[in-house]
């Protein structure tokens, strides 16, 4: 495996010296190859997809094929506009001096990504680094064994193999891969893990992405949203979603390994957590299947109030007043995402003021995902940096700003020996006190 | 007599800063603007303070101390002050048919509890600087001088302490103990300068929190030279740049030059020529130009300036006086590749020469190292300019000049690779101390069944549609017609 990762670097390396990754036409052709790929593999991806997660396949397309053609075609859409080197104004004592800020591509970056969107946390990073032309080696995770072999096996005959590589493997591969030095580190996961690699990638100063989580909460103010929400009125829409049986539904993902179900089980097996259960509750080991459930109130102490649940169980906290929820949530780490269903323009202000998390979302959840015009990361132990649309074009790109002098023109005043007509010069033109300066050099001015 | 920082110092001082972050001390505009408007009558009422101090710890000369430290500062302030009402507002985003109808927005709300550690080489611009950035974006800020400039240190904890809002600002001062202490806490963003070692540690304690980090490192800038440049000019800029700034112990000092073998001899000449009129014939008696900042890196210089074969290639200059921690400007020609000048960064009054076949040999040797935070190159050549630019990773680039473009608001100044990550300067401080948080407005209109179990064909393909912003498609679904 280390001459695999080590001969893979090299490779990778002498591909972006070799210029090749930074033609607009380049990237592009690898953004279409991923479009047909995916296309082209639809329903081989619903499948690993339902293999290694139960997903159904109208989520498989939502949330990962139909999400990764969009953002590759966004990305082949902008493209030309991104490019572009953004114009920076000067002041007038620097003229005709101009300045300009390129987007240069990183190098040779790496991608890990989670096993929850294996396909979509795999692909949309890698659209990122490709459009802001790096090489990129991506790792998917071993908990999705099913779409990490498809990617392993699909990419390299659509894409450009030597510059765009996958490696398969669990926590020793990612291991060896933390060792080696890259030009970026990109990762999806979980705040535990993303301080490993954070630590890693300081050894050798290597800029990193990570995508975390925490405890999302979303507040719902009864008094503004219905007046008659009751916990009842969440039963019956559960089960016109997934039915009596919501088991042999299909519509539900199962839990992704016995390790993470045994997690789950528990949390949920905690007495005060299992008093609280007001829905749902029954597992199934062998299917890894956990049916919806609701707590009302579990003591706040508990684990499941304490981890980020990941799982199908949803605790519902009960406040006398609904601006309770700010400090609640202040209390805790800050999120990734903080949803708010609510009229309350008050509520809506100190939401937005007064707490902190990756982004806040208005009377939906999960959506701000899909808006490609917002960025999409987390802060503090929620995660740094930021992907999506334009943004991740940025997240894999160097802002390297350009000055260019005149060789035309000079200023005595810049060279020493220094005296004190230089120094009221400088001074003055400094603060751009155009006209003093101009009095100064006629000598009507001290 | 001063206190020893301990332990429960740093902890507390944690404590006391984060409850008037929570307080929302810092938050409003009014504030941001009272503690910036104090650093701007600082900068104007204690300007002699501060040449006085850079002297006692560097020998700076008063106009760099006045120029690249407090008129930089001030301009930095200034603008922020004309700013901040703009950098504050959040900026609107555009949403989509998949998203439709909502409206979206990016607000910029500060980090909360930051820690700045400065360097000392500009030991008030580096303070202050990232300072201005973390107060103009909401922050309470922690400030760690560097103690290898004590006069600097001490003058700022106390003009610190006596103008701005102590329940939200403060000055620690002290060494590697201090630091480590301070390291330990949790703060919401770590703002470094300094070298690339101490970048690692510094990254390394911030892993174990997952803070954020702009680190502004260094490296080995060179400076390419074509011999169609106008080589007067040429040679007074970088002159200028490097022993006109802090004597060569600047980060982005040009460090090397890379020139042709026919060119050497005529820019060795030019600059033996300019460096006589800017610091006459004994330079070690002028007063223009800072000294060597300790005897440590004195030391450090005598080194690598007397290693074998290394000490037989100086064109020009050579003195030096450990007393009064004087080099003279010393130019060399030729080193080996692998010698120890040529394997770290300088900083310091020495700057080597290499000589190339072919110009176009540049790239190899510029590529051949980790990547500077700056790259400077002086032609007329406009191809030559366009491939510098795109081709030359480094943390900005200048053509024509020297290190002008850190006085530059309106360029990012950062490095990449060993040099560092991150940026700042005008707006990108504002940004590097904020967070930029997504706010989506859903309204509760316009619901699609579509997106709710269970899941059918038709619901699949009207998701399809959506997704791609497919709108004709979308109307096919909806009215039965796909």
């Amino acid at each position: 495996m280390e001459e695999i990762v080590d001969q893979s670097l090299r490779e990778m390396r002498e591909t972006f010296a070799s210029g090749r990754t930074r033609s607009v036409k380049w990237r592009k052709t690898q953004l279409e190859a991923i479009i047909e790929m995916v296309k082209d593999n639809e329903d081989k991806m619903c499948d690993v997809l339902f293999q290694d997660l139960g997903k159904h396949s109208t989520e498989a397309f939502r949330d990962e094929l139909g999400f990764v053609m969009r953002s590759a075609t966004t990305a082949l859409n902008c493209l030309d506009k991104w490019v572009v080197p953004k114009k920076s104004d000067l002041p007038l004592l620097f003229y005709p001096s101009t300045g300009k800020v390129i987007s240069e591509p990183y190098g040779t970056v790496l991608v890990l990504s989670s096993w929850n969107f294996p396909i979509s946390l795999s692909l949309d990073p890698m659209i990122g680094a490709i459009s802001a032309g790096n090489t990129v080696l991506l790792k998917a995770s071993e908990l999705s064994p099913n779409a990490s072999a498809f990617l392993a096996k699909t990419i390299p005959s659509y894409l450009d193999n030597k510059a765009i590589k996958v490696i398969e493997g669990g926590p020793d591969v990612a291991t060896i891969l933390l060792k080696h030095q890259w030009d970026k580190i990109f990762f999806t996961g979980s705040p535990k893990i993303g301080k490993i690699i954070m630590a890693a990638a300081a050894e050798h100063l290597t800029p990193v992405t990570l995508e975390l989580g925490g405890k999302c909460p979303t507040i719902v103010d009864h008094h503004s949203v219905s007046k008659d929400m009751k916990i009842e009125m969440l039963k019956p829409m559960i089960r016109s979603f997934f039915g009596e049986n919501p088991k042999e539904s299909g519509c539900l993902s199962r839990i992704v390994t016995k390790k993470h179900f045994q997690r789950l089980a528990r949390l949920l097996n905690d007495p005060g957590v299992q008093a609280s259960i007001v829905y749902g509750g029954s597992m199934d080991e062998e299917k890894l299947y956990i049916e919806p459930t609701i707590l009302l109130d579990p003591p706040l102490d508990s684990e499941i109030m304490n981890e980020e649940i990941f799982g199908p169980i949803l605790p519902i906290i009960t406040l006398r007043d609904i601006q309770e929820s700010i400090g609640f949530i202040k209390s805790k780490p800050k999120p990734l995402a903080i949803y708010a269903f609510t009229k309350d323009e008050n509520l809506k202000t100190r939401i937005l003021s007064e707490t902190s998390s990756g982004s806040v979302t208005f009377n939906d959840v999960m959506i701000q995902y899909m808006c490609d015009a917002l960025p999409f990361g987390g802060v503090g132990e929620s995660g740094i940096g930021r992907y999506h649309g334009k943004y991740s074009f940025e997240c894999f790109s160097h802002e390297k700003a350009i000055m260019e002098g005149s060789l035309a023109m000079d200023l005595e005043a810049r060279y020493p020996p220094w005296n004190s007509f230089k120094l009221t010069f400088l001074r003055l033109a400094f603060r751009e006190a155009y006209f003093k300066l101009v009095l100064f050099m006629l000598g009507l001015k001290k | 007599m001063a206190k020893v920082f301990e332990a429960a110092d740093a902890s507390n001082l944690m404590t006391e800063l984060r409850m008037s972050f929570d307080a929302g001390v810092t938050r409003g505009y009014e504030w941001r603007v009272s503690q910036l408007k104090k650093l701007l009558v600082i900068c104007d009422n204690h300007e002699p303070e501060i040449v006085s101090a850079l002297h006692d710890d560097l020998g700076k000369p008063e106009l760099e101390s006045s120029v690249y430290e407090v008129a930089l500062l001030r301009n930095s302030i200034k603008l922020a002050l004309k700013q901040l009402k703009n950098w504050m507002a959040p900026d609107k985003a555009k949403t989509s048919l998949t998203t439709f109808p909502a409206s979206a927005e990016i607000v910029s709300e500060p980090l909360g509890v930051v820690l700045v550690i400065s360097a000392w080489n500009y030991p008030f611009l580096l303070s202050i600087d990232p300072v201005i950035g973390a107060i103009s974006a909401g922050n309470a800020v922690v400030l760690k001088p560097s103690e290898l400039a004590p006069a600097s240190s001490s003058l700022l904890a106390k003009l610190l302490e006596q103008y701005l809002d102590p329940s939200a600002v403060r000055v620690i001062e002290g060494a590697v103990t201090e630091t480590t202490l301070l390291l330990e806490q949790k703060w919401d963003k770590i703002f470094y300068t300094g070298s690339s070692k101490i970048g690692r540690i510094i990254m390394m304690a911030a892993a174990k929190h997952l803070i954020p980090v702009v680190l502004e490192l260094g490296g080995k800038s060179p400076v390419v030279i074509d011999s169609d440049t106008n080589l007067k000019i040429t040679v007074k800029r970088i002159i200028a740049g490097k022993w006109g700034c802090n004597n060569g112990q600047a980060c982005i000092s040009p460090d090397y030059i890379l020139t042709t073998k026919e060119y050497a001899p005529k820019v060795i000449d030019a600059m033996k020529q300019e460096l006589e009129a800017f610091y006459g014939k004994n330079p070690m008696e002028s007063k223009d130009m800072s000294r060597i900042v300790n005897s440590n890196h004195f030391d450090r210089l005598s080194k690598i300036l007397e290693e074998k074969e290394v000490s037989d290639k100086i064109v020009y200059g050579g003195q030096k006086n450990r007393d009064n921690l004087k080099i003279a400007p010393t130019i060399l020609l030729d080193v080996p590749l692998d010698s120890l000048i040529m394997s770290e960064e300088i900083f310091g009054p020495l700057l080597p020469i290499l000589t190339l076949n072919n110009l176009e040999e540049c790239f190899d040797v510029i590529r051949s190292r980790p990547k500077p935070l700056a790259a400077y190159l002086f032609t007329q050549n406009q191809k030559l300019k366009e491939r510098f630019a795109m081709t030359v990773s480094a943390g900005g680039i200048v053509v024509n000049d020297i290190a002008v473009h850190l006085s530059l608001p309106t360029l990012p100044f950062g490095g990449v690779g060993e040099s560092g990550m991150g940026s700042y300067h005008g707006k990108f401080s504002f940004d590097a101390f904020s967070h930029k948080k997504a706010v989506l407005y859903k309204s509760f209109i316009g619901d699609a069944a579509i997106r709710y179990p269970p899941y059918s064909r038709g619901k699949l393909r009207l998701l399809k549609a959506l997704v791609n912003s497919n709108l004709v498609e979308v109307f096919k679904v909806l009215l039965g017609l796909s």
